[in-house]
């Protein structure tokens, strides 16, 4: 599985949109940082480019990469190979070196900044660990839909809905239900809304961190209470694992059984 | 014969100037040993000095024109049940000393220093520590509160008291004191043409600066910072805020600023930083807000129905997650001329104004106010396409909030 995971993640490394993909977020960063001198404000702006973005790219370099490589795919199949260790392995490949473009692209500014010297640095790392946690949760949810369908229009039709689905419609859901709904108590409702959708979960996770003003006023007081809480970042991240942990089984499952 | 009357009525103008020159000492070794003994012996004009060391004495009546003066700050305490210090006399000042240690009392307004339907006092560079009312002004008028260190360890609003109290007076001047962990840091009731200026307000449990049926009073250059819910102004005419900072107030229910039935304010050069909510107005009418700045509040204003003719002009609102929310669909109040750091508009004839016109209530403002748990999607993607569709053509949001002429570069 790990010459798998490192051949799939040194083919990435090689590629044209992984480089484009760092690039972007390695000017746009330091554009930000350029442009504003209150870290906080850069890190509110990165939040929204992280929590739209890394998805989408996320879930479209997911379908990508298992089309383009599916003759690679056949052919390693074709080995003595176990197929759970192949195709975990494609995918942590996938994974691994989109968190490192991530990664890399948004903390050398920072770094150069001199972030770790910087009363911001805690919300920095949560900024960062959300992305990496969504990269791995997209790409796996694309890398499984990809493997489900055949059908190459289909399954990028899937995937973009998938994305479209978790960062807009849900939330579209959510306030409509809330207006339906909102001659009842709905705080509890909502917090376990918010879980299960890991954009949101993210979204909420770094706004507890950076923008607390307004999530405190009288409703914010059941998320502060739940969220401000050991017990509610532990839900949160095992609910970020769970989301990470469903495409890995799912990948695992169809590969398994499907039939090349 | 004019120059004899007139050195004649020198002499009894002066007369009591001379006699006035003494100074009674305080200390162990002094001619007197407790400070109460000093009261006794003094006179009007007498100085009573008071050197470092603990005195522990039943309540300390100030009842003739003296001066009571610490030298080193010696500690004054009470008997339990009993107050400090209680100035029943026009013209007293009280400088120097540290007062603590008062226990709460559920039935006694009890208090360091009280001033008891007198005048003219001066309250100067004292420190009050634990103590449950610092300083009671009761019917007090025309007196100076000025340079005090007051620090309580409040937890709640039932078993704490305020560190400066006005009940009925006018003419006091509050300055330059610092106020932490009481109830209200100040709490004036009844007190007219009051000026409460460069004090320092914090971690009080309920408010900074609390005003309640007072009229005429001014207050400037003050912080107010993490207290329960910053200042609130009640009931009041004619009061001015000006320059002062209101920071931190978060929680809850919390807001730099309150304004509940207050008529013909102004409002000017405040700062208002990281608050839940930056001013919280209800039921207030003509109000002037100018040259303030709202940065990074949740709610930058928060305007109840039932308010008419308030003014912003000038003002700059930088990245709050909600400049306005305001309730009822009447709009008699006027947004013109501010900088809003979320105008997205162009000036193509650059005269500094934008050309189209600027709206500060967003459809998620809308929408929080009636739905207050969808709060948690701030900052979504869905929110923001949401706001922008309705930007681009109102809907919901009533049409007449607008900002005719915002501007393109902030106040400085």
């Amino acid at each position: 599985m790990y010459k798998i995971l490192r051949y799939s993640f040194y083919d990435l490394m090689r590629s044209r949109w992984t480089y484009f993909y760092f690039g972007f977020f390695l000017l746009f960063t330091l554009a930000l940082l350029f442009l504003s001198s209150d870290v906080g404000k850069v890190i509110i702006s990165l939040m929204n480019v992280i929590l739209v973005l890394v998805p989408l790219i996320a879930t479209m370099f997911g379908i990508m990469f298992y089309y383009n490589s599916r003759e690679f795919t056949e052919l390693l199949l074709a080995q003595q190979l176990s197929r759970t260790q192949l195709f975990l392995g494609q995918y942590l490949g996938l994974a691994l070196s989109l968190s490192a473009s991530l990664l890399l692209g948004v903390g050398l500014p920072f770094l150069f900044y001199g972030i770790f010297f910087s009363a911001e640095i805690g919300n920095f790392i949560v900024l960062l660990l959300n992305g990496v946690l969504l990269s791995f949760i997209f790409s796996g949810m694309a890398f499984w839909i990809a493997l489900r369908h055949e059908n190459r229009i289909k399954g990028f039709g899937l995937a973009i809905m998938m994305w479209l689905f978790f960062a807009v419609i849900y939330d579209g859901i959510f306030l409509l239900l809330l207006m339906w709904f909102s001659d009842y108590p709905l705080e509890y409702v909502s917090l376990g809304a918010s879980l299960l959708n890991p954009v949101d979960l993210s979204r909420i996770l770094i706004l507890l961190k950076l923008d607390i003003s307004a999530l405190m006023g009288y409703t914010g007081a059941v998320f502060e209470k739940f969220l401000g809480t050991g017990l509610g970042i532990a839900l949160s991240f095992l609910s970020l694992g769970f989301w990470i942990l469903l495409p890995t089984a799912n990948i695992r499952r169809v590969a398994l059984t499907k039939d090349f | 014969m004019i120059n004899a009357r007139f050195a004649l009525l020198c002499f009894l103008f002066l007369a009591p100037a001379f006699a006035r020159a003494r100074t009674l000492e305080v200390c162990a070794s002094c001619a007197y040993n407790t400070i109460q003994q000093a009261l006794d012996a003094s006179r009007d004009g007498d100085r009573v000095l008071v050197k470092a060391g603990t005195y522990k004495e039943p309540t300390l009546r100030i009842t003739k024109k003296i001066a009571l003066t610490g030298e080193n700050y010696p500690i004054l305490e009470a008997p339990k049940g009993q107050e400090i210090l209680v100035i029943d006399a026009d013209g007293v000042t009280v400088e120097g000393l540290q007062l603590q240690n008062l226990a709460p009392h559920y039935l006694k307004d009890l208090a360091a220093i009280r001033v008891h339907r007198k005048g003219f006092f001066r309250i100067l560079n004292n420190r009050l520590i634990n103590t449950f009312f610092a300083i009671y002004l009761e019917y007090a008028h025309d007196g100076e509160v000025i340079g005090n260190t007051i620090t309580g360890t409040a937890v709640n609003e039932l078993s704490s008291g305020n560190g400066v109290h006005g009940w009925y007076g006018e003419y006091v001047c509050i300055e330059n004191n610092t106020i932490k962990g009481h109830r209200d840091g100040i709490y004036l009731e009844f007190m007219h043409f009051c000026s409460i200026s460069g004090n320092h307000s914090e971690a009080n449990v309920r408010y900074g600066l609390h005003f309640m049926f007072s009229n005429d009073d001014h207050y400037a250059n003050n912080i107010f910072r993490k207290n329960g819910a910053g200042v609130a102004v009640m009931f009041g005419k004619r009061i001015g805020m000006t320059d002062n900072l209101f920071d931190y107030n978060w929680g809850r229910s919390a807001y730099g600023l309150l304004l509940k039935e207050i008529y013909d304010a102004k409002i000017e050069r405040n700062r208002f930083v990281q608050n839940t909510i930056g001013i919280h107005i209800e039921g207030a009418s003509r109000v002037a807000y100018r040259q303030n700045t709202f940065q990074r509040n949740g709610w930058a204003v928060k305007i109840a129905g039932g308010c008419l003719d308030h003014d912003f002009s000038q003002n700059n609102f930088l990245s709050n997650a909600m400049d306005f929310v305001l309730n009822g669909r009447v709009n008699s109040n006027t947004f013109d001329g501010n900088y809003w750091s979320e105008y997205t508009g162009y000036d193509l004839d650059r005269n500094g104004l934008g050309d189209v016109p600027h709206r500060p209530v967003k459809l998620f403002s809308y929408i929080v106010t009636r739905t207050p748990e969808s709060i948690i999607l701030l900052r979504s993607l869905f929110i923001d396409l949401m706001n922008f569709s309705e930007k681009v053509s109102p809907v919901f949001t009533p049409a007449g909030i607008l900002d005719q002429q915002p501007l393109m570069h902030p106040i400085s």
